[in-house]
């Protein structure tokens, strides 16, 4: 390993720390703020200018709180679930190009890497809620569990149709196998289910079963205080930016665009597909969880089978 | 600090202290805690005329781990004073109490001889930092409270205080 290389390596490493931690800083402020708009309120206004700074002291203020482990918790999955939740994003940003230069280090599979790291997530949940002895973290574990088995497979069967038009399972080469025309245009049902399926993934309303603010107190995390909630708060936020990310790049084109730089277009479509996002969380009531298992077996799963069959079927004539 | 600290610290950073008090007084969440009507009003700061989160108060958390601020919003009964009190100490510190409206103040109308139901005063069960007066407050008063408990935290206030009330005329 030369000097270059190993230079590089550490402008990676602080380049995706610096990303996710600005991300989390910004769609926090980003998202109290289009809550605000969208209730006729103005959201944060006094802390910093346009209250920016409203994160940075709600983060300073869960640093410096006290951490409370319950009594009957199982002390090391506690202390591991967070942790386990939010590592799997540093190294699932790696392979994710941001512009035709901007890459953390290519990989032929890098979307495998990507959707295997995804899934750490639930496992981080499913600590969470087993390590509290909390009957209302348990019950958000176990349907953050449900709910996987329900998104996973039409998430899957969406990016296959993608795969094998691109003929490619790296980031990059399926950036590049649409450069006239975009796969949300031959795709428009994956597309579509893929949205549905990150809303899901992300634990986002109307889908956030694992938190149900209103039936299970704050579900997985009711037992974390202080710096564990806040990498909760931060592991959300930052598979809502890797999973936007990949969005944008398997069916929006990446980094492609006119006029503007890559970078510039690459993180326009990020944050669309966060505002996306937003939009539903504020409007959308939540659902039952027999709705959205019934929704995801019966409906997506169908409809994304049929759609990669159809594909299978048109690219096996044509 | 207030009364919300379990252990003062050993050592003392004055610079860092600061810095993290005002970061404390800017993100005040509250917890979601409504006992009776005082709870309509404190709904209504939250809600789109008066908007508690311009100031960083509007993230109402569910649970007692992720609050830092207790508004005790109604008449607290002896059947549910057990519940207020371990609702107090399940939250980390530090932490802080709002007693508002006359009954969480004082035992308000219920203050009676005849009264076997009802706590006299949030403050016989837990420590409070804010008193509003009113039955029900209006809005505005738990803003200033907040407000209040802001200066307490971080010593500046951050709007300039209101004026004097007009003085009655005889």
């Amino acid at each position: 390993m030369n000097e270059i290389s190993i230079l590089r390596s550490l402008l990676t490493i602080v380049g995706v720390s610096v990303a996710i931690g600005l991300n989390a800083v910004f769609v926090v402020w980003l998202e109290r703020k289009v809550a605000g708009h969208m209730q006729y309120r103005l959201g944060p206004t006094e802390v910093g200018p346009k209250g920016l700074l409203q994160t940075v002291a709600d983060g300073l203020k869960l640093v410096s709180k006290q951490i409370i482990f319950p009594s009957a918790a199982d002390k090391p999955i506690f202390a591991l679930a967070p942790i386990i939740c939010l590592v799997p994003v540093f190294v699932a940003i790696l392979p994710v190009p941001f512009s035709d230069t901007l890459q953390g280090h290519e990989l032929d599979i890098g979307l495998l890497l990507v959707i295997a790291l995804g899934l750490l997530n639930t496992l981080g949940i499913l600590m969470a809620g087993w390590g509290s002895d909390n009957k209302y973290a348990l019950l958000g574990a176990s349907r953050a569990i449900a709910q996987i088995c329900a998104y996973k497979i039409p998430l899957l069967l969406c990016i296959l149709p993608v795969i094998m038009l691109s003929g490619s399972f790296s980031l990059r080469g399926i950036v590049n196998a649409q450069d006239p025309v975009w796969y949300a245009v031959y795709q428009p049902v994956a597309f579509f289910i893929y949205i549905i399926a990150i809303t899901m993934e992300t634990n986002r309303s109307p889908f956030d079963f694992a938190e149900a603010e209103s039936e299970l107190v704050a579900g997985f995390h009711t037992e974390y205080s202080g710096m564990a909630f806040s990498l909760f708060f931060l592991a959300e936020y930052s598979y809502m930016f890797l999973a936007s990310a990949i969005a944008s790049i398997l069916f929006l084109g990446g980094w492609h665009g006119p006029f503007l730089p890559g970078v510039v277009w690459m993180l326009l479509k990020i944050y669309f597909f966060l505002c996306l996002m937003m939009w539903f969380r504020w409007t959308f009531p939540r659902v039952r969880v027999d709705q959205m298992l019934n929704f995801g077996w019966k409906i997506l799963l169908p409809f994304s089978l049929l759609n990669f069959l159809i594909t299978a079927g048109v690219m096996a004539i044509l | 600090m207030g009364k919300g600290s379990v252990v003062p610290p050993l050592i003392h950073f004055a610079q860092l202290e600061k810095v993290l008090n005002h970061a404390r007084a800017n993100s005040l969440w509250p917890l979601t805690f409504g006992l009776a009507c005082c709870a309509i009003e404190m709904m209504a700061a939250a809600g789109p005329k008066f908007d508690l989160d311009r100031f960083g108060a509007g993230a109402f958390r569910a649970s007692p781990r992720q609050a830092d601020v207790m508004i005790v919003a109604g008449t607290v009964s002896h059947k549910m004073a057990e519940t207020v009190k371990r609702l107090y100490l399940q939250m980390p510190a530090p932490k802080w109490v709002i007693a508002m409206g006359n009954c969480a103040i004082s035992g308000g109308p219920f203050n009676l001889d005849v009264n076997y139901s009802v706590v006299e005063g949030v403050e016989q069960i837990v420590p409070v930092d804010v008193y509003v007066p009113g039955c029900p407050p209006r809005p505005e008063a738990l803003l200033e409270a907040l407000l209040q408990l802001e200066a307490q935290i971080c010593g500046t206030r951050r709007f300039p205080e209101p004026p004097p009330a007009m003085p009655k005329v005889a």
